[in-house]
């Protein structure tokens, strides 16, 4: 890119250059609506991919044409963030994409915040718009933005394991929320009031701002940090809605419509898959933000009939070594095990056995929308063996097999006949319809939500504990023999 | 601009994007995530336009804009590459099963 060169063409452009610029970004906003159209099918996602990247290159060549830029601290700042981005991008593991997505939100959500910082502390640097309508704009991409990063940081920290991933609650947090919530709105107002002074008290409209930054800092925190991490699928798709809203309201702040277009639609595709998330949990989306779910326990687990029966890993493999069908329902454990690898070759055996192989992949098992099937992605477990919920489930009571690795809440039968379970009414994938059931778990211990799992205590279910990774791998020694 | 004007296209902006990925294939959640994420900082825009060459003298705001460029570029760059990653993978059987 050559900034000079780009400056002489917005100049000798036969519209003008403003003009140039803006029609540039017109040219951006329809590769972003194209390229997300196109991220929604599996054929077409990869170009689509590529071509929201080339609406993006041409959005930042346009601006790059504005007079009196500072050429050289841009070109270090895209330098240095570059750098950085393709660092992690390229190292990542699959497993921690749920950290990454996590992380990125929230650096989206910072960078709307310091654009509406700057707007507030430089305020001529654009013109146009009443000055009410600036702050309250200047409001709002301070007020998401930092509730995006924070609340991404508490997301990112329990995803990464640095914190505890259960909810945390204490007394009166409700209170406590609402209270920080009412503050902020408090000062949402003098600044977009303007009030020289409450009463007696004379007003500091840096030191408003200030507050109001720190409170919505604050709100982030406290907002993530009762949500249990099994309801983290929904925060990371929300979270990722409001990046995409803090960016249409910075959009809004410096009255740019490329930013305004493009966080707008951000903020609709992450909202959707916020509904989606929803929906395969049974759980309005209130419950799941200040329920404090899976902290508690159960209030409602009551008596269980039956023993969790382990078997070996000799004798499970005799039952697959038979098996006309298996079927794997993967979960959080087997991220957390790294077992897709150990999981895709059990597969490959099993077909090579003359055995039909899928795995059923509830909606939100894992910790993100989608997180199974990209790990069994990595893993090259074919395409056409991941199946979903509702395609597995009318047929499930003739699969020979159900082997469940790390999932529990998303095959736990509460959910269909237990009405005092705060999960009752969640879709779940219905394994223990199957013939014979395997289920992979560490220990003893409950799951994620506390609740217990009535699955493990049916019939026709067997425990095999120890490590997924290595049960699976002991499994495909067995038929190696 | 108008403040209706920018209205109207956020609101027309909302309900194109709520129709865009009205039914997505659940496979697909995680890469439309990343890469919509990665459209998110579209805020590189704003970020570069802080910078002003005149304005350089107060340096608490010029390390504001500066700070949202480099936040908004690791966005952009590493959401567009680690989807890229994602979704090769996904190609990669697609070819297998031709």
């Amino acid at each position: 890119m050559n900034p000079p060169l780009l400056q002489l063409l917005g100049q000798t452009e036969t519209f003008g250059g403003e003009i140039g610029i803006n029609l540039a970004y017109v040219a951006s906003a329809v590769l972003f609506i194209l390229g997300i159209r196109m991220l929604g099918s599996a054929n077409s996602a990869r170009k689509g991919n590529q071509l929201s990247s080339l609406g993006m290159l041409v959005a930042v060549a346009a601006t790059l044409v504005n007079q009196g830029l500072d050429y050289q601290w841009i070109a270090i700042g895209i330098g240095v963030g570059a750098l950085i981005g393709l660092v992690a991008a390229k190292k990542v593991k699959m497993t921690s994409m749920p950290e990454m997505v996590a992380l990125f939100n929230g650096f989206g959500g910072l960078a709307s915040l310091l654009v509406a910082a700057y707007g507030f502390l430089n305020p001529d640097s654009e013109s146009g718009g009443s000055e009410q309508f600036q702050a309250l704009v200047i409001f709002l991409a301070v007020a998401i933005g930092a509730i995006t990063f924070t609340g991404s940081m508490v997301a990112y920290l329990k995803l990464a394991g640095k914190i505890s991933g259960k909810a945390t609650l204490f007394p009166l947090q409700k209170f406590l929320n609402a209270l920080v919530l009412l503050a902020i709105v408090g000062f949402g107002i003098i600044l977009v009031a303007n009030l020289p002074q409450i009463g007696e008290i004379e007003i500091d409209p840096l030191q408003a701002f200030a507050w109001l930054v720190g409170l919505t800092l604050l709100l982030g925190i406290l907002g993530v940090l009762p949500i249990g991490g099994g309801d983290m699928p929904v925060v990371i798709a929300l979270l990722n809605s409001f990046s995409g809203l803090a960016a249409s309201a910075a959009g809004f702040v410096i009255q740019n419509n490329v930013l305004i277009v493009a966080g707008c639609l951000v903020g609709a595709s992450g909202l959707i898959l916020t509904v989606i998330m929803c929906k395969a949990m049974n759980r309005t989306l209130g419950n799941v933000l200040f329920g404090g779910f899976g902290a508690t326990g159960s209030s409602a687990s009551g008596e269980v009939e039956g023993e969790m029966k382990p078997v070996s890993v000799e004798d499970a493999y005799y039952v697959l070594e038979s098996a006309a069908s298996v079927v794997f329902i993967p979960g959080y454990g087997m991220a957390v095990a790294q077992a897709q690898h150990a999981v895709k070759e059990l597969g490959e055996i099993l077909e090579a056995n003359g055995c039909e192989v899928a795995h059923a992949i509830h909606p939100v098992a894992g910790r993100m929308p989608g997180h199974m099937n990209v790990l069994l992605a990595e893993a090259d477990v074919p395409y056409e063996q991941l199946r979903e919920m509702d395609d597995v489930n009318p047929t499930i009571a003739t699969v020979d097999v159900a082997v469940v690795i790390g999932a529990n809440d998303v095959v736990n039968p509460a959910a269909l006949e237990d009405e005092g379970s705060p999960i009752y009414g969640m879709p779940i994938i219905n394994a223990h319809e199957a013939r014979n059931v395997f289920c992979l778990k560490r220990g003893q211990g409950k799951g994620f939500s506390g609740l217990v799992n009535r699955l493990f205590y049916r019939e026709n279910v067997r425990m095999l504990y120890g490590d997924a990774k290595e049960t699976i791998t002991a499994l495909v020694a067995q038929f190696k023999d | 601009m108008e403040l209706v004007q920018l209205l109207f296209i956020f609101t027309l902006a909302a309900f194109l994007g709520y129709q865009l990925i009205s039914k997505i294939p659940s496979q697909l959640h995680t890469p439309l995530m990343s890469g919509s994420n990665a459209i998110s900082g579209i805020t590189i825009v704003a970020a570069i336009l802080a910078l002003q060459a005149d304005l350089a003298q107060d340096d608490l705001v010029r390390w504001i804009g500066f700070a949202a460029l480099v936040l908004a570029s690791i966005n952009v760059v590493g959401g567009y590459v680690v989807t890229d990653r994602m979704l090769e993978m996904f190609k990669k059987k697609e070819n297998k099963k031709e």
